[in-house]
């Protein structure tokens, strides 16, 4: 029984990141219309950030917590001004071409300084050891991933179903013009959102940097599965995306226990199954 | 949907005229390659990819999908293919036909997937078809893992042509390319073609006008993974090797690479794209990581400011249909 909670463990965490990454993914279509491919390579963007934080500058994991999505979004942003806004009104193919091209432009710098082995990342003092919790062994680190993350989704649907700016920008998804001709900048709040998604992104990459360590193609395989994870959640609602994540990586654990030749596939099976059965997604709008 | 290129007019008598003769200059051209020193090595292996990038473009320039996991025909077919002519010992022809048959195989079920949903969700998906059958390759025991198949006889084609002699093997390649290349020609130009570029347009008014387009859909799906994965079995004769790397996500990329460059929904571009790209890998092969930053970059540049590709560039501005 303590493996099967050990791998389940493992399946919240990386339930998490596809919650995540899959959150940011959604946020970032509903305003640009792009599938950003980009979000793998942003999401090892946000774990070097913090190594580079740590080993260069001294700063700690919990300033890298914040300060890399920061930073992260900050490049985001700069990519969307430059290239990503002149896409509007163009085929979303368009989007999908340039962002992978960018994924594969970031990729191969990190690759060519730092090769394609991994580079530890320590986990911060205040999170080390681990709890005994009668049933199994919980090391800290990762309950602390877990709920952090599960704090950052909700957060995140807090803002955009909750608040008036979340309102604004449900609103500008809709219909930008109308929008617009209220005297709301929509272009600023377009970038605005890609700066958020690609922030937890990077959020995501910063958490994962102790448990897996800081690799430059750590995004590159995690990013089709999120792909995967979007397809079978819709990309139509924003708890949706939060619970898809998370199941799909409980689901993914469960199968490491129970059938290990097939942990790495069980997600993209499931996406066949649920296209054969529901072609919309399980929460999704038709598209 | 916006248009892709404005280029793929319905086929007037002098487009069809224009493009016969390129083809034909094209075709000696290509003949001729032998006598003229060029390393045939690199030709036929440009061939292939150009086949390749020509069965994806049917797909992406004239149906409107975008596809993200073309390397899985490629690679599946290579597989099958290399097992039928090293394990069971069949013959060239009969070996292209087993890879053939695979690829159809494959492009009917992940069609039938695939076709389900539209735009950025078909790409997607796709691409995760993809990355699945890459662990199923991985883990299957006929394909050797990171070793892939290796050292596969290339024999007598038809019991007359050896094939490990370069200048046989090359034009045999040459036929392969040519005849794909024209059966994909013959598909754009046909009533089936023509519903398809309307589809690609408007689904919703050819939806109106009666026509079936998941069906549509469907069928060029099947016949792009087909065309692909006879690609993918003619590059078993010329690399001798069937490589997790043809079924990898970032060949898809390639792919999509080459026939961006050359131009999206033109006929010649994906053959000039994909001369282009494999003629910079082979001059950059000692860079490194650095030619994916190249790809990348030109993916980049090719979005924002070149979206018609070299060949789609030249039709528009000579105003003819290429």
């Amino acid at each position: 029984m303590q493996a099967l909670y050990a791998q389940l463990l493992v399946g919240l965490i990386n339930g998490s990141f596809y919650a995540l990454l899959s959150l940011g993914l959604a946020v970032i279509f509903g305003m640009l219309n792009i599938i950003n491919f980009a979000h793998g390579a942003l999401y090892m963007m946000g774990a070097f950030v913090a190594y580079f934080l740590l080993n260069l500058g001294g700063i700690n994991y919990w300033w890298a917590l914040l300060l890399a999505p920061i930073i992260v979004g900050i490049f985001g942003m700069i990519l969307e001004r430059t290239m990503l806004q002149w896409l509007t009104g163009l085929d979303h193919l368009y989007g999908l071409l340039l962002t992978f091209g960018i994924a594969l432009i970031v990729q191969g710098v990190f690759q060519n300084y730092f090769g394609s082995s991994g580079l530890p990342y320590a986990i911060p003092d205040q999170l080390k050891g681990g709890m005994n919790l009668g049933f199994m062994f919980l090391p800290v680190y990762r309950g602390w991933v877990v709920v952090f993350s599960l704090v950052v989704c909700l957060a995140t649907w807090f803002l955009i179903e909750k608040t008036q700016l979340g309102a604004y920008l449900r609103a500008a998804t809709e219909n930008p013009t109308l929008v617009r001709a209220f005297g709301i900048n929509v272009p600023r709040m377009i970038t605005l959102t890609y700066g958020l998604g690609v922030g937890l992104a990077a959020l995501a990459g910063v958490l994962s940097a102790p448990i897996n360590q800081v690799r430059p193609l750590m995004g590159a395989d995690l990013i089709i599965v999120v792909f995967a994870v979007v397809v079978i959640g819709g990309m139509g609602s924003i708890m949706g995306s939060i619970i898809t994540g998370f199941a799909l990586g409980v689901i993914e654990g469960l199968t490491k226990y129970f059938y290990p030749e097939a942990s790495n596939t069980v997600v993209f099976v499931l996406m066949v199954l649920v296209l054969l059965v529901k072609p919309t997604g399980l929460t999704g709008r038709a598209a | 949907m916006t248009t892709l290129t404005d280029d793929t007019l319905p086929a007037s008598p002098r487009a069809m005229r224009d493009e016969m003769i390129v083809f034909v200059v094209m075709a000696l051209l290509l003949a001729s390659v032998p006598f003229t020193g060029v390393y045939p090595f690199f030709v036929m292996q440009a061939l292939c990819f150009a086949l390749l990038a020509c069965a994806f473009n049917l797909l992406v320039g004239y149906g409107g999908l975008l596809s993200f996991g073309h390397a899985m025909f490629l690679g599946t077919a290579g597989y099958c293919s290399a097992h039928a002519l090293k394990v069971w010992g069949l013959p060239p022809e009969l070996g292209i036909l087993v890879g053939v048959a695979a690829a159809f195989g494959l492009s009917v079920i992940t069609g039938y997937i695939s076709i389900r949903r539209q735009g950025i969700y078909f790409s997607m998906i796709t691409l995760a078809l993809s990355q699945l059958l890459y662990f199923i390759y991985l883990q299957a025991p006929f394909t050797h893992g990171e070793d892939g198949i290796q050292g596969i006889p290339q024999g007598h084609m038809f019991g007359v042509l050896d094939l490990s002699n370069a200048t046989v093997l090359y034009y045999v390649v040459l036929a392969g390319f040519l005849a794909g290349f024209l059966l994909i020609f013959r598909i754009i130009n046909s009533p089936f073609g023509e519903v398809l570029k309307s589809i690609r347009e408007n689904e919703q008014r050819a939806i109106s006008l009666g026509y079936r387009t998941d069906q549509y859909k469907f069928l060029a799906f099947i016949l792009s993974g087909t065309l692909a994965g006879f690609a993918g079995s003619l590059k078993v004769f010329v690399a001798q090797n069937a490589s997790l790397t043809d079924v990898h996500w970032s060949m898809s990329g390639e792919v999509v690479l080459m026939t961006l460059v050359g131009g999206l929904g033109t006929i010649f571009g994906p053959v000039v794209g994909a001369f282009v790209i494999i003629a910079m890998q082979q001059y950059l092969a000692g860079f490194g990581q650095w030619v994916t930053v190249i790809q990348g970059a030109i993916f980049v540049i090719c979005v924002l400011t070149f979206r018609r590709g070299v060949i789609g560039e030249i039709a528009h501005y000579f105003r003819r249909s290429l």
